[in-house]
């Protein structure tokens, strides 16, 4: 046993009271769904963990219809201090459930649990607390003077951040005043059926938020439902299109955050060893399950060579393996589809000419793994360079001049993330002007906030999350532009402001 | 015995200069009565594309100016605005089948919008900015951007306060326009082009074609070079379709307006056509 070697150190899931069975909660109590029931089960082990009911064309309009009732008849007519009360609730229901939760997490999604433990959970709380507080300030949103709900909320979240996700929609559409529909998806339902209880447990008034379980069906009937006035998608960007389409015509806003091909550059004079750090967690982070991940290594030409080997050098001491175990780096992948889609990527990088290295680490006989990889000698015309992988790997580019990096940075049609790694804080500066992403880390990566608005540019979406910004997404401002996507800080105020002549009038 | 007129050729604006359609047709526009007014160009698909190419070019000169710059130069087309408010008036007259008085009221409104909406250009990244209060050793700032290239069609209904309410506040953040004008009313739109060149505004940052609005708009919608669409004045085209085709490329999309605010001056028509762009930047232990 090297120092490197640890003995296991597993997460007991004896904290855990999981029935074999759940429902959809729609009006404040699981029922039955109509649709195939389902199993959603360990990525790590595939073993299955429970069986989940599938909502239907008639259980999503019933959730809708609860979730309607709810607005109009209860979460309308409170108090915003009330409703931040709830909030606050939940928020201690999180923590006080947190390790509970975190095992759930790691258990149905194969994320490490120093990663739900650490990060997922702890965020989750975070994110309740945070918009508990502006319930009843939503004055002082940027959204103009007594700005109202939007109404029902219709969410559909991703699997890479299960829990995370349903915080990011949850939080801030109940502080603005709207009732939500939830669709988890589908490999990744187990939290937010716990998250479900726990409402329950903060007396949250029935209906105003449903969670529906089910496969992208289920989300296409969310979408199109006429009584929903809000779509709030977080996923990949062909799905997005296709929402942006459906909702076409209709009086449904959106926001949407969607697919990233994030730019990670390096210069010669960055603090190497936290370049280094920096650039495994923003590519080996949830097994790159990461939607703003550091996907290509823009890295300066002179230094190529030494940051590489040290990247494998680091790399090598990755402990892949049980997401329960405490000393694990790397968990499972999702699902067998996305280790296939990352496998079938990874082959064609090799295909087009890339050279590939990927850690020696010994790959469990059971579940989905893929070990953390790294292509060398990548051009920016090869796939993988250009097609979100959604996995552990890292494509290396190289540039000469700061303007070399900022051209192959932007070439791409997302637009969500960017890290800059420099020791001069003016080029980091003028750096970050010139990206088109919406949110860029200097000397950092992966870092999240319920405080920080996060959302993208061009093909990654629209909207914001997080912040102020991130409630005026559920607010509505009168007599403002009619944007689709909610505008990142709507003034409904000055739409009354009148110019002199008007004002003769 | 009066002195024969001399009669404007009303061309396009792109690129900051004054072309023909490069599909060498024109349209009659014509008072409410059916009088001949002018021929004006008929764009087509080739010169939509050639407006996006020139807007596209102009992008990192305008939105790379300074925010005082930017509201200077949009100050200055007011100026110019007003030494031609008799022009202006007269075309409305002529075209709109109005009196001089409710004329004199639009082009004084629309040039004391403009004014307004110059005035924002150094203050609305204050306004809608923040330092977010993250926790960590972190310096957290959220700023609006302009969101590039902005196809914009103009109220129908209205000659120029309607083209200027949706054509300014999309400038004001460093965004550049193609803009559709109003096809039955385009003879401010091409005369404000006039103002346009002999300000200080770059080519390219404004780009106006007259014509078929149910023709072009398609091509703008699905441009994938644009990266929003404002429908405002495409209430009676089938805007629908439109939509669907800038969702391709997940264009940020404003809706129709209409009714007799319809793009009444807001923050919220500049702020609708921006990113917010966040970045971390680490602070040391000390």
């Amino acid at each position: 046993m090297s120092f490197l070697d640890y003995a296991p150190a597993p997460e007991s899931t004896a904290i855990l009271n999981l029935k074999s069975d759940y429902g959809l909660f729609i009006n404040g109590g699981f029922v039955d769904g109509h649709g195939t029931p389902f199993s959603t089960i360990s990525p790590a082990t595939e073993k299955t963990i429970a069986t989940i009911a599938s909502a239907n064309d008639e259980d999503v309009d019933r959730a809708v219809a609860a979730a309607r009732r709810a607005y109009d008849n209860t979460w309308s007519r409170m108090s915003g201090s009330d409703r931040g009360k709830y909030l606050f609730r939940i928020a201690r229901l999180v923590q006080e459930r947190a390790r509970e939760l975190a095992v759930a997490e790691s258990l149905d999604n194969g994320k490490p649990i120093k990663e739900s433990r650490d990060v997922d959970v702890p965020l989750v709380a975070a994110w309740f607390f945070y918009y508990a507080g502006w319930a009843d300030k939503l004055d002082y949103a940027g959204a103009g003077a007594s700005p109202t709900a939007l109404g029902v909320a219709g969410q559909i979240i991703p699997w890479n951040f299960p829990l995370l996700m349903l915080a990011w929609k949850i939080a801030p559409a109940l502080a603005a005043g709207n009732t939500v529909v939830l669709k988890p998806a589908e490999t990744t339902p187990l939290t937010a059926l716990l998250f479900a209880e726990i409402l329950q447990q903060a007396d949250l008034p029935a209906g105003v938020v449903n969670i529906v379980t089910g496969a992208g069906s289920t989300g296409a009937a969310l979408v199109n439902h006429p009584g929903v006035n809000k779509i709030a998608f977080t996923g990949s960007t062909n799905v997005g299109r296709g929402i942006a389409k459906a909702i076409a015509g209709s009086d449904k806003r959106v926001t949407l955050e969607l697919g990233g091909k994030a730019a990670n550059i390096v210069f010669d004079d960055a603090p190497i060893d936290q370049a280094i750090e920096g650039i495994v967690n923003g590519i080996f982070f949830n097994q790159g399950h990461v939607c703003c991940a550091g996907s290509r290594l823009l890295v300066q030409e002179n230094i190529h060579d030494e940051v590489v080997d040290r990247l494998k050098e680091r790399l090598s001491t990755l402990r892949l393996g049980d997401p329960l175990d405490k000393n694990t780096d790397i968990g499972a992948v999702n699902s067998a589809a996305q280790l296939e889609r990352i496998k079938t990527l990874s082959d064609i990088g090799e295909n087009e000419g890339a050279e590939r290295w990927s850690a020696d680490c010994v790959i469990p006989s059971e579940g989905f793994w893929f070990p953390p990889t790294i292509f060398t000698n990548v051009s920016t015309s090869h796939r993988i360079a250009r097609d979100e992988v959604f996995g552990p790997v890292l494509s290396v580019l190289t540039f000469r001049t700061p303007a070399e990096a900022i051209a192959k940075a932007n070439n791409t049609p997302y637009g969500l993330s960017a890290g800059i790694w420099s020791d001069k804080g003016s080029r980091i500066l003028a750096v970050a002007d010139k990206l088109r992403a919406g949110v860029i880390w200097a000397n950092t990566f992966n870092r999240f906030d319920p405080a920080s608005p996060f959302g993208g540019y061009k093909e990654s979406g629209y909207g914001r999350e997080g912040g102020r910004h991130g409630l005026a997404a559920y607010l509505k401002p009168e007599g403002s532009a009619r944007a689709v996507t909610a505008s990142p800080a709507a003034d409904a105020t000055d739409s009354t402001i009148t110019t002199s002549k008007e004002a003769a009038k | 015995m009066s002195r024969l007129a001399v009669p404007k050729t009303y061309k396009l604006y792109i690129g900051g200069k004054f072309p023909r359609s490069e599909s060498g047709r024109t349209y009659e526009v014509v008072t409410k009565k059916g009088a001949f007014l002018a021929n004006a160009a008929k764009a087509s698909r080739k010169d939509a594309r050639d407006a996006v190419v020139a807007a596209r070019s102009a992008v990192s000169g305008w939105a790379n100016a300074t925010a005082y710059n930017r509201g200077q130069v949009l100050y200055r087309i007011a100026e110019l605005l007003e030494g031609r408010r008799a022009q202006f008036i007269d075309e409305i007259v002529q075209s709109e089948a109005v009196s001089t008085a409710a004329a004199t009221r639009q082009v004084d409104e629309a040039i004391d919008r403009w004014v307004w909406y110059a005035g924002w250009a150094d203050k609305f990244v204050q306004v809608t900015g923040n330092a977010n209060p993250v926790s960590g050793p972190y310096f957290n700032l959220s700023v609006p951007e302009p969101t590039g290239v902005v196809a914009i069609v103009a109220p129908q209904d209205s000659s120029l306060l309607g083209f200027v309410s949706v054509v300014a506040p999309a400038l004001v953040a460093g965004n550049t326009v193609v803009v559709l004008a109003s096809e039955r009313l385009p003879l401010s739109a091409i005369t404000l082009s006039e103002v346009l060149a002999t300000s200080d505004v770059p080519g390219g940052v404004v780009n106006i074609l007259t014509g078929s609005a149910a023709e072009v708009a398609p091509w703008l919608a699905s441009h994938a070079d644009v990266n929003a669409l404002d429908l405002t004045g495409a209430g009676a085209l089938d805007w629908v379709d439109l939509e669907i085709a800038a969702a391709e490329t997940l264009k940020r999309v404003l809706r129709p307006e209409g009714g007799t605010d319809a793009a009444a001056p807001s923050l919220d028509r500049i702020t609708a056509l921006t990113e917010t762009k966040t970045v971390w930047h680490t602070k040391s232990l000390i």
